[in-house]
């Protein structure tokens, strides 16, 4: 089976984000970039599901050049062939999600994975925009997959539990941490990875919906106030939970 | 340009969900403002007090009914939404940004060809035309957002709009039977996790973090919790240590809340666990240690052994709600 993973390159989830002298992007000076979290099960259950089932993967990757490290660790971790879609302009998601499915579908794929959401802009819907438009099926947030012939049953997060859902390939299955334990890469695996070719294409360019008018800074909170060092404070807390912020 | 609004209301088991009444008032709230008409849409078996969407401003409910349609399927509600939009000839479509609202509004919004803002924690009326807030990168940035097509949706975090005081009113309620229903993707089950309320959608968290010293110490936070009648959560280091499950994780790569109360309980405040709570409310910390980022950002805090305090905090909570 042909099994697509979508990847994106984003800040570390330690790194202090800034606001760019343009308001609309932030200061990259001292961020470390990385796999989106999420894109690591991703990664993972399509290679899971390739050594089950035998075929070929291709992690797809859209950005600039430093997204090719992203495509790079992806090589690393087993994945077969790497796609960047090379763009460095500012693109909403749903241009991102046409970008992808046009890639998708010269590649292919039946079954396509994404990370449930990227962390840095937290939108959490590029894998159901692209499942959209392809046509195909899509389960989000999923903690549990499994696939026997055509049919897949999938377990996805929700408020206080899980569903159990089941649907059928072709598919877009988005990845939640407890879906699987992403592997490292191996010495072997960085190795290859360096050998193998990056193939870039030039996506085509579709018009935004979404204008990003600004980045901003949140509101800074001022500390608060320092009630006790023991379990004396402990009353006065009490209070002023009540009196003071009415809250419980 | 004609300003139509339609807002879907979600219900689990025949109950509507408090978040879609945030909604159905955010949408009258902004309808007001644009001009123009606001209904709501609903898809279901059975449903509660579905004309209680009047008191949120919502003159008029559809009911999309059908048996099998009681609980989520992906595909149905996507296809019954779109086309209610489509023929009813709004422009504008209202979500809750629930799981389900998340996984719903991007398949209506390519459906009816529309730009989508998800996670909206504020909406602004300036020159008649809607500008979004919304956080990114879990709250350490705000994006402020305009969708120039000409079609829009709009998903709203839950636990941030304000319902206000539901009025008298009561809305009229359509009902409309639906045939064959396309159940491509369909929920067989739902497991729910005994009965505890979830991180995303309660008022208050109670949260713990390594300065609980160990998963056999979590019957503290879990009785606090009880009491307050408020969600158990946990810092990202205690997830990963596996002393907790991961739906309680809060920060980065777990849940953004934004409860009336969190209580951080051993949780130092890293960068990441920070940006996941910082709009909570009001935020109260115990640590032992006084240079803990916690404290930066809570309104009430103890410098001091949670093994000494939270004893006597749960007595004192015992104490105000008997």
């Amino acid at each position: 089976m042909k099994i697509a993973v979508c990847v994106s390159h984003v800040p570390d989830t330690a790194a202090k984000i800034n606001i760019g002298s343009n308001g609309t992007s932030i200061d990259q000076t001292g961020v470390t970039f990385v796999v989106n979290p999420y894109d690591e099960f991703g990664i993972e259950e399509a290679l899971k599901t390739k050594e089950k089932l035998g075929g070929e993967t291709v992690a797809i990757s859209l950005g600039g050049d430093a997204n090719k490290e992203t495509l790079r660790k992806s090589l690393a971790m087993g994945i077969d062939n790497a796609v960047l879609l090379k763009d460095d302009s500012y693109r909403d998601s749903l241009s991102v999600a046409k970008a992808l499915a046009e890639e998708i579908k010269v590649q292919g794929s039946e079954l396509v994975f994404f990370g449930k959401q990227s962390v840095d802009f937290d939108n959490s819907i590029v894998g159901q925009l692209t499942a959209e438009l392809l046509g195909f099926n899509c389960v989000s947030v999923v903690v549990s997959f499994t696939i026997d012939g055509n049919k897949i049953i999938c377990e996805r997060e929700i408020e206080g539990g899980k569903e159990v859902v089941e649907t059928t390939l072709p598919a877009v299955i988005t990845s939640q941490k407890g879906l699987n334990e992403p592997r490292y890469a191996s010495l072997k695996g960085i190795m290859a990875a360096k050998k193998k070719e990056i193939i870039e294409k030039t996506p085509a360019s579709v018009p935004n919906y979404v204008e990003l008018i600004a980045l901003k800074k949140p509101a800074a909170k001022q500390p608060g106030k320092i009630i006790g060092t023991d379990s004396s404070a402990v009353p006065e807390l009490v209070r002023l939970l009540r009196e003071e912020a009415k809250v419980i | 340009m004609a300003n139509n609004i339609l807002v879907f209301i979600e219900q689990r088991n025949g109950v509507i969900k408090k978040s879609s009444f945030e909604a159905a008032k955010a949408a009258a709230d902004i309808s007001g403002k644009l001009g123009g008409t606001v209904e709501a849409v609903t898809i279901g078996d059975g449903i509660e007090n579905l004309e209680k969407i009047g008191a949120y401003g919502i003159p008029k409910v559809s009911h999309l009914k059908n048996n099998e349609l009681a609980n989520y399927s992906a595909s149905a509600y996507t296809e019954l939404i779109s086309k209610f939009s489509n023929d009813g000839g709004f422009d504008i479509i209202f979500f809750a940004a629930t799981s389900m609202g998340r996984d719903l509004a991007p398949r209506v919004s390519v459906k009816v060809d529309a730009g989508l803002a998800v996670d909206c924690t504020a909406l602004n009326v300036e020159g008649g035309e809607i500008i979004a807030t919304r956080p990114v990168y879990a709250g350490k940035a705000m994006a402020e957002i305009k969708i120039t097509s000409a079609k829009k949706v709009f998903a709203l975090r839950p636990n941030v709009f304000n319902p206000g005081t539901p009025s008298d009113q009561s809305a009229e309620i359509v009902t409309v039977t639906v045939d064959s229903p396309d159940l491509r993707v369909r929920v067989t089950d739902v497991k729910k996790s005994d009965g505890k309320l979830d991180v995303a959608e309660a008022d208050i968290i109670v949260a713990g973090g390594r300065g609980m010293k160990g998963p056999e110490n979590f019957h503290l936070v879990e009785e606090l919790a009880r009491l307050l009648n408020a969600a158990s959560g946990a810092s990202r280091a205690v997830v990963d240590a596996g002393w907790r499950p991961h739906g309680e994780q809060v920060g980065q790569t777990g849940k953004t809340v934004s409860p009336n109360l969190y209580i951080a309980l051993g949780i130092s405040g890293a960068i990441q666990h920070l940006a996941g709570m910082r709009s909570s409310k009001y935020i109260v910390a115990v640590n032992k240690d006084k240079d803990a980022p916690i404290f930066q950002i809570a309104d009430y805090g103890i410098v001091g052994d949670l093994f000494e305090v939270m004893p006597v905090l749960i007595e004192e909570v015992k104490k105000i709600k008997s």
